[in-house]
């Protein structure tokens, strides 16, 4: 098809024809072209179907504003919806298709909803899926949900990559502008750290829109000579193609740089999309501002146009939506349109101006104090219906209006911080108030300077007063001649007779709706905008804000600024959320953290799992083993019987010294520790300030002035922020340091009754590791394997005769190798974190199941552990009445009446004949396993009183799963009770 | 936000880890008569002021000093940033 509507001259090189897909026709198109600006220089003005009456729309802007022209761009993988036609880059190749239409764009039979529109005004839905409540979730929502909607999801994995970066500078500034460009070169000849940001991908902003002159050159070759200069210094930095997206906190930005998405595949190695971190010591908004329309009925057809938007088409990409194009306007700025029009050889059939007072021209028809009454063309307009100043209608054939209503400046981003705009009568517009994001200046027509000198100027000025400010002496470069012309406007919202008027084109919010919500009482504009969705689209309202405000104000009986406006927040316009996940996808979320046995346990075909960061061995299959289980079971038989072996690296480490450690540990541990002999170990309990535990673990003296002390794997990081807190900010004096080794040891426990013999291969000559020498709890530092410093202890999870032994890490490998050659002759076993938690559960010892951020020592069966002797942290809110009720829950085992039954962790337990309410809840099972050694299912759980009810038989139940049998309340210790194993 | 370390320099928010108010710091004395209701009152109550708040920030990704700052939770503009440590001091803390 050829490009009917394209005219002469324009951005675009035209040295290349490139094709294209819009649905099923293809197109061709100009490098420098939107997908937009080439569609209707094919013209096509029909590009998509409205959100909720599936109205025929095509674009009503040319940036990034849209509301209407919104498609699916690309296939595939690449898929992405709501996609503004007005702002994707033309590529070869490129695809899109319209959405929220079916069977076609021309034909939709969802645009039924528009004749239905009666029923589908403001609060619809509010009203009338009301009731029954169950039908919300299973009939209404999903039909609602298939109607409405915009584009569909791709629901495959992104394929492309997004990065983060920071950057610095002094001075941000934001758009391109005639304003951005000056205070750019201000900033950048003084020698300033400058960033410009532009959002489009040609620098400029409306400088490549318009016909005036700038010293003596088309506004369009100024800014590129501009930004050649600019591009030349070294201490600017100009990024085209890249949004700033919200103000943040002490002159952070954000902004999103589009690397890619003008080309069909990102290159080799290159991200799709950047999110810049930048931080500013000034910023300085020059984002220009938006015409706004005008409301009358049928406002909404393809070919009705923001003016300014027709004549950028016309002046940037040389096209027209139509041959015959009417302007309607309150302001002189529409004039300019017609013009611009008349310039490139398009027919203005007239220009319809509100204002009785309305400028005249030769060049085209004038209508003064006429309004547009009514329009038609059911997929693009053709006719539009004028009611004259002195009575009648006027009939006039044209194929789009431009429309002009006036221009409001891009405030968004001065009203991240909380920044109200205030109201300015002489533009009719709301401009940035005085409570900016502090480190903010605005300069150009975002600060209600329309005029190209006026935006000149008040760039170099705003640049100027940031430098002075900076302490950077400013060089002052001369500002090239431009236009002045006044703004000449008489505010005109909207045509009263109206019936079908759009204000938000995107959500499809009419002029009856808001007339509707100030019927039914919704005052409050942020109500309002809440009831009726008005600016609630992805544009944020860009084009609608202001004539939904001045309906609101004018039904209220209020001037503008009595109503107020909403808030803008971030992102200023669609984001895409694979920029803020940038690198964080997959497995790449979070650090992975190998222990040192890692590449030894791969070599046996260990099976992995996540425990916090790191990955652990979570059992070692051997050949013909074809469960978990067996694996498992085998481990923990071996273990009691001959020795096992685990990598316990990832439990925390923090090293204590200084002479007041023992004194620390007292503060911190709720069990006493002032009086643990050096060279012996002890358990202790770590309480939160509230009285709950927060972590268990032990401490080993290796000195009088050094211990150390183990966490949680899970707790290792909180447990050392808490220590650090109660060192720095509750004990300031205290001589003590703490230092988190927790990767400086590989540490391992050695478990079973051969454990000893095994260890004795091990350690260096004179080590006596006999049950005088070196009993239940002890440790010491020694050398192994014939010099290599090591740390050993005596200590016990397993409940066998056993020992951690620790090395320094780059020995940890070696090390679980030797262990395992010279365990050879006992049948040593490597265990995993299935067995070592099937052995914790059969002694009865808690992890964090148990330690869960509820329970306390008197519920773990530790309550006496709580010294009275002493003040140490959660001691005193640990007497809290509410947590010793005589009923409170308290640790127990639990084994099935029925062998053959599971105790499933997360059930819950009841007194058997009680019926199932949560009332009657007697407690639940936190840890369970199958138990090897007692052939039978077990679990821990904490019941009420349950250390009063061992033998009890109780209900368990689990409604979610269909859980419901009995089981015997017994001791936690369900092995070796008297713990003559692990003191052999 | 940005939090200038009064040993570091400004550091992006990011570094750092937040607790709360920083009344933390005044832990009451365990064997005061109505020790218990001082505990009660440490451990939950707070002020939630609009304008300046002094409160705990811990630089985890640093040099894991716990500092007190002083904070505008209306603007956030950070108006005096202490290390923690010599405010515990100044308010008597001291083993």
């Amino acid at each position: 098809m050829s490009q009917k509507n394209r005219l002469d001259g324009g951005l675009i090189d035209r040295s290349e024809a490139w094709s294209f897909r819009f649905d099923s026709q293809y197109y061709k198109g100009h490098k420098g072209d939107t997908l937009a600006s080439a569609l209707l220089a094919n013209g096509v003005r029909l590009m998509g179907r409205s959100f909720k009456y599936h109205r025929p729309r095509g674009p009503m802007t040319a940036g990034s504003e849209e509301p209407n022209a919104i498609v699916e761009l690309r296939e595939g993988a690449r898929k992405e919806p709501n996609t503004r036609a007005t702002t994707i880059e033309l590529y070869d190749g490129l695809r899109a298709n319209s959405q929220n239409r079916w069977p076609s764009l021309t034909f939709d039979a969802m645009a039924v909803n528009d004749l239905l529109s009666n029923f589908f005004a403001a609060g619809f839905y509010y009203k009338t899926f009301m009731w029954p409540a169950a039908f919300w979730e299973k009939v209404y929502e999903p039909i609602i949900r298939r109607a409405a909607g915009l584009g569909s999801l791709s629901l495959q994995d992104d394929p492309d990559g997004y990065d983060k970066g920071f950057l610095h500078c002094d001075l941000l500034i934001i758009g391109g502008g005639p304003a951005g460009l000056a205070a750019a070169l201000t900033a950048g000849e003084s020698g300033a750290r400058v960033i410009l940001c532009d959002e489009d991908f040609l620098v400029g902003g409306r400088l490549n829109l318009e016909t005036y002159a700038v010293g003596g050159m088309s506004g369009a070759a100024w800014a590129a000579e501009t930004v050649a200069r600019l591009q030349a210094m070294p201490n600017v930095r100009v990024m085209p193609r890249t949004t700033v997206i919200g103000a943040f906190d002490h002159g952070v930005y954000g902004a999103v740089e589009r690397v890619s998405d003008h080309l069909a595949v990102p290159e080799d190695g290159k991200p799709r999309q950047i999110l810049w971190r930048i931080t500013s010591k000034r910023a300085l908004l020059c984002a220009g501002a938006t015409e706004r329309p005008i409301v009358f009925e049928n406002n909404d057809r393809p070919g009705i146009m923001q003016a300014s938007a027709v004549r950028a088409y016309a002046n940037r990409w040389a096209t027209t939506p139509a041959k015959q194009v009417a302007i309607f306007t309150n302001n002189d700025d529409g004039h300019r349109t017609a013009s611009d029009l008349v310039a490139r050889g398009v027919e203005v059939v007239s220009v319809i101006d509100t204002r009785a007072e309305a400028p005249t021209s030769s060049d085209y028809d004038v209508v003064a104090g006429g309004v547009i009454d009514q329009t038609w063309g059911r997929l693009g307009l053709s006719q539009i219906e004028v009611k004259m100043p002195k009575g009648g209608i006027r009939r006039i054939k044209c194929g789009a209006l431009g429309v002009s209503g006036g221009w409001n400046p891009n405030v968004h981003l001065t009203c991240h911080q909380g920044g109200r705009p205030v109201w300015n009568e002489a533009l009719a517009a709301f401009v940035p108030s005085a409570t900016l994001p502090p480190g903010m200046t605005v300069a150009g027509a975002a600060n209600g300077v329309f005029s190209t000198h006026g935006a000149l100027q008040s760039g170099a000025d705003g640049a100027k007063a940031i430098l002075a400010d900076l302490g950077i002496k400013a060089s002052a470069p001369a500002l090239p001649e431009a236009e002045d012309t006044p703004v000449k406007i008489t505010p005109f919202w909207h045509v009263k007779t109206a019936k079908r008027a759009w204000v938000d084109q995107q959500n499809d919010v009419t002029a009856k709706d808001i007339k509707l919500a100030h019927q039914e009482n919704y005052v409050s504009v942020e109500h309002l905008k809440r009831y009726t969705t008005l600016g609630m689209a992805t544009d944020q309202g860009k084009t609608s804000n202001i004539a939904g405000l001045a309906i609101m104000a004018e039904v209220a009986g209020k001037a503008i600024p009595q109503v107020g406006t909403t808030m803008f927040r971030p992102p200023y316009t669609p984001t895409a959320m694979g920029v803020f996940a940038g690198r964080a996808w997959g497995m790449e979320v979070r650090p992975t953290r190998l222990t040192p046995s890692h590449n030894w346990a791969k070599e046996q075909g260990a099976v992995f799992t996540e425990a916090g960061l790191w990955l652990r061995a979570q059992w070692y299959p051997k050949p013909g083993e074809t469960h978990w289980r067996e694996s498992c079971d085998r481990e923990v038989m071996q273990t009691r019987k001959s020795v096992g072996i685990c990598d316990v690296t990832s439990l925390g480490k923090i090293d204590v010294q200084g002479a007041d450690a023992a004194g620390f540990l007292n503060k911190v541990y709720c069990n006493g520790m002032a009086k643990l002999p050096v060279g012996k170990v002890r358990y202790g309990l770590m309480l939160r300030e509230d009285g709950i535990v927060m972590d268990d673990g032990t401490a080993a003296r290796l000195a009088e002035d050094h211990f150390v002390v183990t966490t949680t794997t899970a707790k290792a990081v909180p447990v050392y922020r808490h220590l650090e807190f109660v060192r720095q900010c509750l004990y300031p004096d205290m001589d003590v340091q703490l230092i988190s080794t927790t990767e400086a040891w590989a540490q391992f426990s050695v478990a079973g009754p051969k454990s000893r013999k095994l260890l004795e291969k091990i350690v260096d000559d004179g080590m006596d590791l006999s049950n005088e020498a070196f009993p239940f709890m002890a440790c010491a530092e020694i050398t192994i394997c014939g010099g290599l410093r090591a740390r050993l202890f005596r200590i016990s999870f397993s409940g066998e005769l056993a020992y951690e032994i620790a090395v320094p890490t780059r020995y940890g490998d070696a090390l679980v190798r030797r262990l395992m050659q010279a365990g050879e002759e006992f049948d040593v076993v490597p265990y995993g974190l299935e067995a070592l938690n099937v052995m914790r559960i059969e002694k009865g010892h808690v992890t964090g199941n148990e330690l869960n951020g509820t329970t306390t020592a008197l519920n773990l069966g530790m309550g006496r552990m709580v010294s009275k002797a002493k003040d140490s942290i959660g001691s005193k809110l640990s007497e809290r009445p509410g947590l010793n009720e005589p009923d409170s829950l308290k640790l127990v085992g639990l084994k099935p009446v029925n062998p053959d039954h599971k105790v499933p962790a997360g059930a819950h337990l009841m007194t058997k004949g009680d019926k199932v309410t949560a009332s009657n809840d007697q407690g639940y099972v936190t840890s369970a396993c199958y138990s090897p050694n007692l052939g039978c299912h077990i679990a821990l759980g904490f019941l009420k009183s349950g250390d009063t009810r061992i033998g009890e038989t109780i209900r368990l139940v689990s409604p979610l799963t269909g859980v419901d049998h009995e089981v015997e309340v017994v001791s936690p210790h369900f092995f070796d009770p008297e713990g003559e194993r692990l003191r052999a | 936000m940005i939090i200038n370390h009064p040993l570091l320099g400004p550091r992006d928010s990011s570094e750092f880890v937040y607790l709360g108010d920083a009344c933390l710091i005044n832990r009451p004395d365990w064997q005061a008569d109505d020790a218990l209701e001082q505990f009660i009152e440490y451990g939950h109550t707070r002020d939630n002021p609009a304008g300046l708040h002094r409160e705990l920030w811990y630089h985890e990704q640093g040099d894991r000093s716990w500092l007190v700052v002083t904070r505008n939770t209306v603007t956030h503009e950070i108006t005096q940033v202490e290390l923690a440590r010599d405010v515990a001091r100044a308010e008597g803390r001291s083993k």
